[in-house]
């Protein structure tokens, strides 16, 4: 029989309260890297946050200047380190574009199949990471399971687990290895069954769902106005994918949904991603089911090595060309392009302008996880300082390809 | 890849007259040369025309086509959410180089006008909060200039940098912010 009683309090005098300024970062979990946040708080709410970022800048753009064209594609592994191939794919584009070939059909079936399994892995990373961010640990640790089969699908395609650096100028470096379709087609048969298993863990999960749903929500507009893309702006309601609506390689001949959700918070930006890895996991089968036998490398010379390497052994003309093109590389037309694929964070856009040199004489990466990090400025609602950390997750930045 | 702009182009001419350039349609975008006084309203307009609504900023990055004059140059991608094109818009810029801020038009443009700033030394006139935003406050210079050895200048935490203290030129100063 306690008397509820309100905390007694002058009359006509406000709290003294005062606005306090919280240090977030570099070095903290859940800033998913190097992030600096500066909060300013109003009690236990986010008045203010400003980001740093540059921790990990490394100068890729200005040292593309000084590389060939192939020796890029290592600096581009780097740029969102968790899905390799899709940031190979939009170079290899942005510099096919300019010289005005096409990789041959099988190539392209090759990197999609690539870029697509990236798809998940990064997707598999920031569904289990975002949970954990919120207390929830296990679904990371199943999460982390899955990813391992495609890090030694991979490895198996390229013989490297993270950093791929698999495409070529004109193709990818090698044809697929002997045993791996039936790998792959087992990933198939189990991941589905998998990805509803997350979805058990998190779906009932009371905690997590407090915690998101509701929480950051960006409007359309906002997401538009702040330059959102991916997975981010599609779970507030835009209909808008690159894979379909500039299609690049072969993803007119695939069919696949474009999945959106309406509310904008925090939930529906992980729903989003879930039900993007079983669209994903539908687009590599018909690759499977697509993929003509045919060569991996475009036949030109002057460009890619020959894909009879025998030649090389016995012919003069084709151990100089071979050794022009590992020691000097290929020229590119004078011209620009800017070039866009649907990368796991977004729009990843390569701007090249080519002096008609061997070397790009200005590269822009337009990193989307350095546009969605602006995100944090467009969630409407006044939230917690603790559902600062749900929203950041959610957005799903890679500090790597933040900075650069 | 269609050859050919969808663009409908007289709806800009019309209102620009010969101010703004047409550079022709390159790998599915469309580019376009703009005097740096006209860029807001330029942007404006393609954001809110009904029948082009470039809605959506792709990126801004600057160029430094050294020892050309002029020297830098702004570029601006932008896409149509609804009509799926894109459209470059460019820039040259004098030295040094001052270009208005389009941060009114679209909220994006906040963090790659400091990008810009930061690696190129543009100044974004109106931007709210013009900030290195890679570099640490108080670096000197601007490391995506041509100029700019790649590995920096020497001193005593660049044991590798090239020699030379950096130059300090009115227009390399960070300070002064506009």
């Amino acid at each position: 029989m306690t008397e509820v009683t309100e905390l007694s309090r002058p009359e006509g005098e406000a709290l003294d309260t005062k606005e306090v300024l919280l240090n977030l970062g570099p070095q903290h979990p859940s800033t998913h890297g190097v992030l600096r946040l500066v909060l300013e708080l109003d009690g236990e709410y986010v008045a203010r946050v400003d980001p740093h970022i540059g921790y990990l800048h490394r100068g890729t753009e200005k040292l593309a200047e000084s590389f060939t064209y192939t020796q890029i594609f290592p600096l581009t592994d780097r740029l969102d380190y968790v899905c390799p191939p899709s940031n190979n794919l939009a170079f290899a584009l942005a510099v096919e574009k300019l010289l005005g070939i096409k990789a041959p059909i099988r190539a392209q079936y090759i990197r999609v199949l690539m870029a697509e399994l990236a798809r998940i892995s990064g997707h598999l990373l920031i569904t289990g990471a975002l949970p954990l961010d919120l207390g929830a640990m296990t679904a990371l640790l199943y999460a982390m399971r899955e990813r391992e089969m495609i890090m030694d699908l991979l490895e198996m395609i390229s013989g490297a687990r993270m950093h791929t650096s698999f495409c070529r100028v004109g193709g990818v470096r090698e044809d697929l290895p002997d045993g791996f379709f039936p790998k792959i087609r087992e990933f198939c048969d189990i991941f589905p069954n998998r990805i509803r298993d997350y979805e058990r863990l998190i779906e009932n999960n009371p905690v997590f769902l407090k915690r998101t749903q509701g929480i950051g929500v960006i409007t359309a507009e906002d997401g538009i106005d702040l330059g959102l893309s991916g997975p981010n702006l599609r779970a507030s309601g835009v209909d808008w994918d690159i894979r379909r609506d500039e299609p690049y390689e072969i993803y007119d001949r695939l069919d696949f949904n474009v999945i959106t959700r309406n509310e904008g918070d925090c939930y529906a930006r992980w729903q989003c991603r879930v039900e993007e890895m079983r669209e994903s996991v539908r687009i590599i089968e018909q690759c499977l089911e697509q993929m003509p036998e045919g060569p991996f490398q475009i036949d030109m010379p002057t460009i890619a090595f020959p894909v009879d390497k025998d030649k090389v052994h016995c012919s003069m003309e084709a151990l100089i060309q071979h050794f022009d093109l590992s020691a000097y590389g290929f020229k590119v037309p004078k011209g620009e392009v800017y070039s866009a694929i649907e990368a796991p964070k977004g729009e990843l856009g390569f701007y090249i302008i080519s002096d008609g040199s061997e070397k790009p004489f200005r590269m822009k990466v337009r990193a989307p996880s350095f546009v969605n990090l602006q995100g944090l400025f467009g969630t409407s609602n006044a939230h917690y300082l603790a559902d600062m950390i749900a929203v950041l997750g959610s957005l799903d930045p890679v500090m790597a390809e933040v900075d650069k | 890849m269609s050859v050919e702009t969808p663009l409908n182009l007289t709806l800009i001419t019309e209102h620009f007259g010969n101010a703004i350039d047409d550079l022709g349609f390159a790998h599915g975008v469309h580019a376009f040369a703009a005097p740096p006084q006209m860029i807001v309203e330029l942007c404006r307009f393609l954001k809110e025309h009904p029948a082009l609504r470039f809605n959506f900023l792709s990126d801004i990055c600057g160029v430094d086509h050294y020892p050309e004059v002029p020297r830098y140059e702004a570029v601006y991608h932008l896409y149509s959410l609804p009509n799926k094109w894109r459209v470059r818009i460019k820039c040259r810029l004098d030295d040094p180089p001052r270009v208005p801020s389009v941060t009114g038009v679209w909220r994006t443009a906040n963090w790659h006008e400091r990008e810009a700033w930061d690696m190129y030394g543009i100044r974004f006139e109106g931007h709210p909060d013009l900030r290195r935003i890679y570099m640490w406050e108080g670096f000197e210079g601007f490391p995506q200039r041509k100029d700019f050895p790649l590995r920096g200048y020497k001193d005593e935490l660049n044991p590798f940098g090239a020699e030379g203290p950096p130059p300090t030129r009115p227009d390399l100063a960070t300070k002064n912010i506009p």
